[in-house]
């Protein structure tokens, strides 16, 4: 004993001489060691990260002077018409977002009445509320449906007004972005229910439902979306009985949920495929009814399973949504397309299209993240 | 054996077949679903045909297909086969669909080529490069295809005039009409220099096929590609040499206010497959990219282990396994770049859809109008689907 306490209490010279670690050569770690890994591995490999760092120092330099040194930002306007000829002097060496200037407000919301802006202001607002009330999961419950019936209904009323002293906007004057919200929020949340019914049609035993199912989804993904549109747009009259007549807008947001219900059906189909049969034995097993097996225990597995395919058609559906340009009605798209047409603005296309391209890519970028960072946080029980 | 037969549950009658009338029997369940839900289909189906029926009966619009002979009078600017504004509506319509076929076909090769080409750079250890390759994917897939289509279009057509074109090699012109490019004379020689070719390249097919089933036989390699060169090259240029070598260039050259001679690209059309091939060709980079990453890093290490060399590695062990997961999604990818070329309508290339449209506005033939644009993406739809399904049968995993 008094020999251990006699050792405990002895000095310890060798604590002291104990050699900290020793930090690795600096050109092992850092961002020397990162740059000569990642870009300078080989003669190819630096050969190719000059000759690209070159060509995008040299792009980029020009993209900034064309887009912020040399551009114009405000024309003066005489007798409501812009003078553009400043723009037109630039010929082509600087960007002219005087049009942006000019024009944004037609692009945002259309020929919708000037000082009722604030109402398609406050439906797109709403519209991106509704959007990250939905991607937030601590919402993901049945109450979430009521929020979505409120919202789309409160947004209906906005637009058309009528009411509460509301001025009554008929549906030809609405257009710009609220159009393109409109069409890809109404038809992915009316073609989503649809998708399932197809989608469990198609796995059904019943030959005839089966064959209906498999006959809607492939007939829908084998044409294009513009023949939809067109068939929405020029054949729709004449399928309805004399003097019905439905706006060209609810005839394209049919085309639009048909379409989407099709392409939707099948990621839907993709998950009850990927759900074990054990899943399906199991509620047999309980006696559950076929709704009820369904509703329980099939959708909320297999629907979890393609979030991210679902996210990612949803994207598709979005963008897709701008080809109603073609049968003229007024998105987000056509708005801008128009706004170049009068001639004062012609040839500033590219300026327009940039800007509108950034507000598509805002959107999908804000969904393609989120599907990235939900898929991981899904996936979490297989990662180990 | 003898107790499990005696059990008294497998003595049991088995369940009778027949149908009991009653709600909990699954098969009259089943068959009462069905007949309602194609009833209800159906009846929707009768009431919109009487309605069109109806409609047309009293606009006063003959459904048929007698204008198809009928004189067309749309001007067509691009088109591969013969045609004027005097021709039918019928072959009108043809021009257009091999004008969709023309881009199609084009469109789906130079994406597969760019696209697998930015997969690959997505995988580079270069970190510049496979950033560069990321951010290209990333940005080309979230804007709509129609706006990058009125971009390119806008771009185009902000060139500057024949007179003043971009001319960066010689006897290429770059301008607000197009792209124009040096060409050959065409003649007789060269379409029998071609079918060569084609001839060559099956000959080379069948021949390396005798081969490899030669060294399956006894083991020994051997070489193909000598005969291979000359089926390849050496037929073509050998009837090219014996019909009198015809050879005339044919240089694009500026005559007044527009250009002479050489082959032109159109920018409509040139916007078009610009737009389609870099859009396609981001979806495809990241098929290619996950289908090279599904090849486990042990598959490389076995083949390096057996002492083969790089270049077999990737074309004997990896490729084969990657193309099993490349190939269904890049199916998909063929169709959605044909469906997607409809959207040249939007920029004045004048494909099926276009003309089609043109056709319906000026004989009033909605319903056929519409039927024709249906039919003729389904029936390419189906060839591609066919097409790629048979290949995915040839080189799909063969199990047990």
């Amino acid at each position: 004993m008094a020999e251990i306490a006699a050792e405990a209490s002895a000095p310890r010279p060798l604590q002291d001489a104990v050699i900290g670690p020793r930090r690795p050569p600096l050109l092992a770690v850092g961002p020397v060691a990162w740059a000569k890994t990642n870009l300078f591995s080989s003669w190819l490999s630096t050969a190719v990260t000059l000759a690209l760092g070159y060509l995008i120092i040299r792009w980029a330099m020009g993209f900034i002077d064309w887009a912020f040194v040399n551009a114009i930002w405000s024309v003066p306007v005489t007798n409501g018409q812009a003078q553009t000829q400043a723009c037109r002097a630039l010929n082509g060496t600087g960007a002219c977002w005087a049009v942006v200037t000019e024009k944004h407000r037609f692009m945002l919301f259309g020929t919708y009445p000037y000082e009722e802006h604030w109402r398609p202001a406050l439906c797109v607002l709403l519209f991106i509320g509704l959007y990250i009330v939905s991607a937030m999961r601590r919402f993901w419950r049945k109450e979430l449906a009521l929020i979505w019936i409120g919202t789309l209904a409160l947004i209906g009323l906005l637009m058309w007004g009528g009411v509460f002293g509301l001025s009554y906007v008929p549906q030809e004057r609405w257009g710009g972005l609220v159009i393109t919200l409109i069409l890809s929020t109404f038809g992915i949340a009316l073609a989503f229910p649809l998708s399932i019914l197809v989608a469990l049609g198609r796995r059904s035993r019943l030959p005839a439902i089966k064959t209906l199912c498999i006959l809607y989804v492939e007939l829908i993904r084998g044409v294009p979306l513009i023949s939809l549109l067109f068939m929405a747009s020029v054949m729709f009259p004449l399928f309805l009985p004399e003097g019905i007549n439905i706006d060209k807008l609810l005839r394209a947001q049919v085309a639009i949920i048909l379409f989407a219900a099709a392409y939707l059906a099948e990621v839907v189909r993709g998950g009850l495929q990927a759900l074990p049969r054990g899943q399906y034995e199991a509620a047999d097993a309980l006696g559950l009814g076929f709704w009820q097996k369904t509703g329980f225990i099939i959708l909320p597995q297999a629907l979890r399973l393609v979030i991210p395919p679902l996210v990612n058609t949803f994207i598709g559906m979005f963008k897709d949504t701008s080809l109603v340009l073609i049968i003229g009605i007024f998105d987000l798209l056509t708005a801008g397309k128009t706004a170049i047409v009068e001639p004062a603005w012609q040839g500033f296309g590219i300026e327009i299209y940039v800007t509108i391209g950034l507000i598509y890519f805002i959107f999908c970028f804000a969904m393609s993240r989120y599907s990235q960072g939900l898929e991981a946080e899904l996936n979490q029980h297989r990662v180990r | 054996m003898s107790d499990t037969a005696a059990d008294p549950r497998l003595l049991r009658a088995p369940p009778k077949k027949g149908i009991r009338l009653s709600w909990a029997d699954e098969k009259l369940r089943g068959i009462v679903w069905q007949v309602l839900v194609v009833g209800v289909v159906v009846s929707i189906l009768w009431w919109l045909v009487s309605n069109t029926s109806h409609n047309l009966e009293v606009r006063r619009i003959a459904t048929g297909w007698g204008f198809l002979s009928r004189e067309a009078g749309l001007p067509i600017g691009e088109h591969v086969i013969d045609y004027n504004p005097t021709n039918t509506y019928a072959r009108a319509l043809l021009v257009g669909v091999l004008n969709t076929l023309k881009v199609a076909v084009i469109g789906i090769l130079l994406a597969t080529v760019f696209g697998t080409l930015i997969g690959i750079a997505r995988l580079s250890k270069n970190w510049l490069l496979s950033r560069i390759a990321a951010t290209y994917i990333e940005v080309i897939r979230d804007l709509p295809l129609l706006l990058q289509l009125l971009f390119w279009y806008a771009i185009l057509q902000g060139l500057p005039a024949p007179r003043q074109s971009l001319n960066p090699v010689t006897g290429v012109f770059l301008s607000n009409r197009g792209l124009k490019l040096p060409w050959i004379q065409w003649q007789d020689a060269h379409s029998f220099a071609l079918l060569g070719l084609v001839a060559g390249i099956v000959a080379t097919i069948f021949y390396a096929r005798a081969a490899r089933a030669k060294q399956m036989a006894d083991g020994q390699p051997r070489k193909v590609w000598p005969l291979a060169l000359g089926l390849i090259l050496g037929l073509p240029l050998l009837i090219w040499a014996g019909l009198g070598a015809p050879f005339a260039g044919d240089i694009p050259a500026l005559r007044g206010f527009n250009f002479q001679g050489g082959l032109t690209i159109t920018p409509e059309y040139f916007a078009l497959l610009l737009g389609l091939v870099m859009y396609t060709a981001a979806f495809i980079a990241e098929i290619v990219r996950a289908g090279i990453q599904s090849v486990a890093r042990g598959q490389w290490e076995a083949a390096e282990a057996l002492g083969l060399q790089r270049g077999r590695i990737m074309r004997l062990i990896v490729l084969p396994q990657a193309l099993r997961v490349i190939i269904p999604p890049m199916t998909s990818q063929y169709l959605n770049l044909t469906k997607n070329s409809s959207l040249a309508v939007a920029i004045g290339y004048q494909d099926i859809v276009s003309i089609s449209n043109t056709t319906l506005n000026q004989t009033g033939q909605a319903i056929e109008g519409i039927a024709i644009i249906m039919a003729v993406y389904l029936s390419i739809s189906l060839s591609i689907s066919l097409f790629m399904n048979w290949y995915n049968a040839r080189i799909a995993l063969v199990e047990r």
